[in-house]
């Protein structure tokens, strides 16, 4: 008997709850859109931000409500899924180019002595505070990796050779949260490029071509030769540092090849620079004796 | 100069104090206690302290090297100090076995589940004493007379406990209160000296490791609640583990409010909590969940009982 | 003996250079004068390379209201307008000026026979208004470490009104003296300078609040005060605790009152000027003296000649501490001001400014920070914080970027005195958060505001 009433007791209990349960959630069911989950499928869900929304769910709700599509985008889904999330609140996608952050320094520990040291937690922010850094640049990378700790994508490391962070193109997403956390202000979120090749300054130091020698063996000095050499106006130097607009880049690495630190950086080419250069010179050259062989010939005619 | 030198934010000058000096002043302020101790209960209170300080530095140092992969803490002496505490909550006659699962529940349970020093909500030694005390109700309250069983561990004569006399229904006129003094009575071997425990506060007090506090508000709220009750403030006070617990395992760091106004709050609560278990109860003795109930409401009290805050006197005075 | 009421701490005080007499540092051939010395708007520079400038003229002109005049401390030739790494390697603007013979001779000479411009009843016909133009005219900071220009604090914002001037005199920092020499050997001056802030406050009291640790200094000016018959001016014995010298610290203190969260310190009446800025007050008002020396603590366990130097703004620090004896080969960190707030730097050419009150040589084996243990929550931080505030809790908030909730707990309450870090047992960098924090909420702050309007 007492298994009975035990049984009808805690099966009365379940039914109880389970019909409490049930009203509720009919009764306090909230619509939403269903395009939302739809939408939000597709966005990385790391809440980056960098679409300038307080999260993806925030922006998936933007999204199905919007007349256009020209404010929201999310770089870190990629072109793709922007055209699928158009599809899906039919409206016309946005078109985007590609970013990627780019780091204006290569002060490794090779090329910048080394002044002192720091003693306390890791955070460029707090050394920031403190001046200079450990190194002679005060311009450059502190070294702490607040931009590591900062990217939700696992696109960045700090190289513990360099002592720079290192950047995995393919991995990022070009949200900015490095470029917004980075207290120097060295990092760049720049157009990834056609096939990912790009061509960039990698320093940020302001001094005087003399002081920026000493702080750095790779520093830019602001000799300008990169401006001379640029056929598309495209590098200026503005405080002693150059700047390559990549609006007016044409990928041509003359900079490159001219800069006599070193400081300009490119990436994403299937062939260096140098070797480019002595292949295009071949090519010249062996043009140029085929057209004197066949001037010399022509005479014979 | 080729020197490199050190850049780092102000302030650039550090207190001598340490972790670990906190830890070994408390340990040297149980020190009187523990010679007390060892007069009245003898060679039953050496094995009993040798084993729960060995037990939980043991455990402490297996599961920091082979769980967490941490280098080791022992010489930090909070391992050692939850033994020495759990030893002076255990009777004098408690098999071997017994102590080391409450080295283990203590350390194991009370203190590396939830992520070692600094981060325990119960203050360790009161988790493994109340373990063992709900496990092995008998062991448990089996109390050793003091002094006739300096040379007998297992095999000890017991008897009650003041506390437990009084439960009984035992006459308050029978008590010697010089005897409760000094500890010449049956009770955990580290509770029962009261002049012994009031040196060592004194000491914590003089090289401030503790402030006073949580042990004058736990020591006010007794003798003021007893005396509304009208029961015996003396023999309530230096009865049980009233002094232990007020000056040793109440005012553990981890485990106590922030807040000067949250300590004394958190000291009374524990007074009041005590003396009612202590008189409605079914236990003869109240402190350890006093002190684990409070335990619970620090973070709380953390909440919402802030210091006063500078300026919110405001100008005018 | 009175004290302020909430926290504090009891750093060791290695007051080394205590009766050591200030000495006067040889006038330096070559200076180089940096133009953002204070808080606020760097001053803009007025002269430019090849110009001859005499001593004590303006070379850095102050732009708008929190600004402060700079003025060549020597004579010479403009040599160089140029940026300059600073004592912590950020390049700042500054120019240089080279002294020929002729103007080191000038110099020395005039510095010798220097003559009061202004007769004492002249002295007492100027207005408060005439006071105050002199002192910004002088350029004159506060002289404490903070460098708050001194003109600014004399002029309450509308509605407010001082009552008191109190004088800072504390010098609660440890190894720090150079207040304490300036006491002893120009407490005339002092006094006549106090009495001169009293006159451009227009207020009837002052109270020197000095540290019972100076008791030569408080017995010397209180016989003084009563030789000269100086009413309204009294001397308060303070008990010794870390960070008495903070203005708030030093109301509570003197005063017994509480500035108010986000108030000025002018709301409780009072105006609160270091002892040395009493002194450049003076300076300025009597003998037309900018601010263009100071006295600086050269110190260290293992300084070789510590001592108090009265040295020419400008000059190298190198040059100080090879004066002191170098430094020494067993140094950690070299600070500027005291070990509790002073900043450590990496330049050691870099001039000086008017705010360096100190130079502090601190051994590797004292200034390195210990390792890192878990925190115990001893709650010795929150019963040391003289703001009343949880440093433990702020420094959790700031490390896992909770900004609203500190902005709750009133970071931008705390002073930065150091004092949770130094106490902490578990040797945990609370203030190094808690500062990453206030800046990061105080940015915030300002963007709101910056907003509404």
């Amino acid at each position: 008997m007492s298994i009975i009433s035990a049984i009808i007791v805690l099966g009365g209990i379940g039914l109880l709850s389970a019909a409490i349960l049930y009203v509720v959630s009919k009764r306090f069911f909230v619509k939403e859109d269903s395009r939302i989950a739809l939408v939000e499928e597709l966005l990385p869900g790391a809440n980056c931000g960098s679409c300038g929304r307080s999260g993806c769910h925030d922006f998936a709700c933007a999204c199905a409500t919007a007349d256009s599509l020209d404010n929201l985008v999310c770089p870190g889904a990629g072109e793709e899924a922007m055209k699928k999330i158009a599809d899906i609140v039919g409206l016309a996608p946005t078109a985007s180019k590609p970013k990627v952050a780019v780091l204006h320094c290569y002060g490794t520990c090779a090329n910048r002595p080394v002044m002192a040291e720091y003693d306390g937690p890791s955070s460029c922010a707090m050394l920031q505070t403190m001046g200079a850094g450990t190194t002679a640049c005060p311009f450059g990378c502190l070294g702490c990796g607040d931009c590591v700790k900062a990217c939700r994508f696992g696109a960045m490391h700090m190289d513990p050779v360099t002592g720079l962070p290192s950047i995995d193109p393919d991995k990022c997403t070009g949200c900015g949260a490095c470029a917004k956390t980075c207290p120097r202000h060295i990092i760049e979120l720049r157009d990834k490029g056609p096939r990912g090749m790009r061509v960039w300054v990698a320093c940020s130091n302001k001094e005087k071509g003399a002081v920026a020698m000493k702080e750095c063996s790779v520093a830019c000095i602001g000799c300008g030769k990169c401006v001379k050499a640029c056929p598309h106006e495209a590098v200026t130097v503005t405080d002693n540092l150059a700047y390559i607009d990549p609006a007016k880049c044409k990928l041509c690495r003359k900079c490159v090849l001219v800069c006599p630190k070193g400081a300009i950086h490119d990436s994403g080419f299937p062939m260096s620079a140098a070797d480019m250069a002595a292949l295009a010179e071949r090519k010249r050259k062996e043009a140029e004796e085929k057209k004197a062989s066949q001037s010399d010939s022509q005479p014979k005619d | 100069m080729n020197q490199i030198l050190t850049i780092s934010a102000s302030p650039h000058l550090h207190t001598r104090r340490t972790v670990a000096s906190c830890m070994w002043h408390v340990v040297v302020a149980l020190l009187p206690a523990l010679a007390a101790s060892l007069y009245f209960f003898g060679v039953g209170a050496a094995i009993v302290v040798i084993t729960a300080i060995a037990g939980c530095a043991a455990f402490e140092y297996i599961i920091n090297r082979w769980m967490f992969h941490r280098p080791s803490t022992l010489l930090n002496g909070s391992a050692i100090l939850t033994g020495l505490l759990l030893a002076f909550n255990l009777p004098s006659n408690l098999p071997v076995w017994i102590i080391l699962i409450g080295c283990l529940v203590a350390i194991g349970i009370g203190k590396m589940s939830f992520g070692g020093l600094g981060c325990n909500i119960w203050n360790p030694a009161l988790v493994g004493r109340v373990f063992l005390l709900i496990s092995f109700p008998v062991q448990m309250t089996s109390w050793p007379l003091p002094i006739v069983n300096r040379w007998a561990y297992a095999d000890a004569s017991t008897g009650a406990t003041t506390l437990g006399i009084l439960k009984m229904g035992g006459d308050p006129a029978s008590i010697d209160l010089w005897n409760s003094a000094t500890g010449a009575m049956g009770g955990s071997l580290g509770e029962v000296s009261a002049i012994a425990l009031i040196i060592g506060v004194i000491y914590l007090l003089a090289v401030r490791v503790i402030t006073w506090h949580i042990p004058v508000a736990i020591v006010g709220t007794v003798a003021l609640f007893t005396l509304c009750i009208g029961g015996n403030i003396a023999i309530e006070l230096l009865s049980g583990g009233l002094l232990l617990g007020a000056f040793f395992m109440a005012t553990d760091y981890v485990t106590s409010p922030m807040s000067h106004k949250g300590m004394l709050l958190y000291g009374a609560m524990i007074g009041i909590i005590t003396v009612v278990i202590r008189q409605w109860g079914a236990y003869p003795e109240g402190m350890s969940f006093a002190i684990l109930l409070m335990n619970s409401f620090v973070p709380l009290i953390n909440r919402y009982i802030k210091p006063r805050k500078f300026g919110e006197r405001g100008a005018g005075k | 003996m009175r004290t302020f009421h909430i926290g504090g701490v009891h750093p060791p005080e290695n007051k080394i250079t205590a009766s050591s007499k200030i000495i006067d540092v040889e006038l330096p051939r070559e200076v180089v004068v940096v133009f953002a010395q204070h808080i606020g708007a760097p001053a803009s520079c007025i002269v430019k390379k090849g110009d001859h400038v005499e001593r004590g003229a303006i070379v850095g002109q102050a732009t708008g209201f929190v600004s402060a005049n700079v003025h060549a401390p020597i004579s010479g030739t403009v040599t160089k307008v140029d940026k300059v790494k600073g004592a912590n390697g950020m390049p700042c603007d500054t120019i240089t000026i080279a002294s020929s013979d002729d103007d080191h001779e000038n110099d020395l000479k005039a510095i010798r026979e220097a003559k009061p411009i202004r007769s004492s009843d002249e002295i007492k016909a100027l207005s408060a208004k005439d006071i105050i133009d002199i002192i910004d005219n002088a350029g004159i900071v506060g002289l404490g470490g903070a460098t708050f220009p001194t003109k600014v604090k004399l002029c309450p914002p509308p509605g407010m009104a001082a009552d008191v001037v109190v004088i800072n005199a504390v010098e609660c920092e440890p190894y720090l003296t150079n207040d304490h020499a300036l006491m002893l050997e120009c407490p005339d001056g002092i006094l006549a300078g106090v009495e001169m802030l009293m006159r451009a406050a227009n207020v009837d009291r002052a109270i020197i609040g000095i540290e019972a640790n100076k008791a030569n200094a408080i017995s010397l000016l209180r016989q003084r005060i009563s030789e000269l018959g100086m009413n309204g001016i009294s001397v308060m014995e303070l008990m010794v605790k870390y960070p008495q010298g903070g203005e708030k610290q030093l109301i509570d203190a003197v005063l017994g009152k509480e500035v108010p969260s986000g108030a000025l310190p002018i709301s409780t009446g009072a105006i609160v000027q270091n002892v040395a800025t009493a002194y450049a007050v003076y300076e300025a008002v009597t003998y037309g003296k900018p601010l263009v020396d100071r006295v600086v603590t050269v110190t260290g366990p293992s300084v070789e000649r510590p001592g108090n130097y009265r040295a020419t703004i400008g000059m190298p620090i190198s040059e100080l501490i090879a004066l002191a004896g170098g430094v020494p080969t067993d140094t950690g960190k070299i600070i500027l001001g005291g070990p509790m707030m002073g900043k450590t730097i990496v330049n050691i050419d870099a001039p000086t400014i008017k705010g360096v009150s100190g130079i502090l040589m601190l051994p590797e084996s004292m200034s390195a920070r210990h390792p890192v243990e878990p925190c115990i929550r001893c709650a010795q931080c929150v019963s040391a914080c003289p703001m009343g505030l949880e440093p433990y809790l702020l420094a959790t908030l700031s490390r896992y970027s909770e900004w609203e909730d500190l902005e709750k707990e009133k970071v931008m309450n705390c002073v930065e005195c150091g004092c949770c870090s130094f106490t902490c047992p578990s040797s945990r960098p609370l203030l190094d958060y808690i500062r990453l924090g206030k800046s990061t909420v105080g940015a915030a702050i300002r963007a709101r505001q910056s907003q509404k309007k």
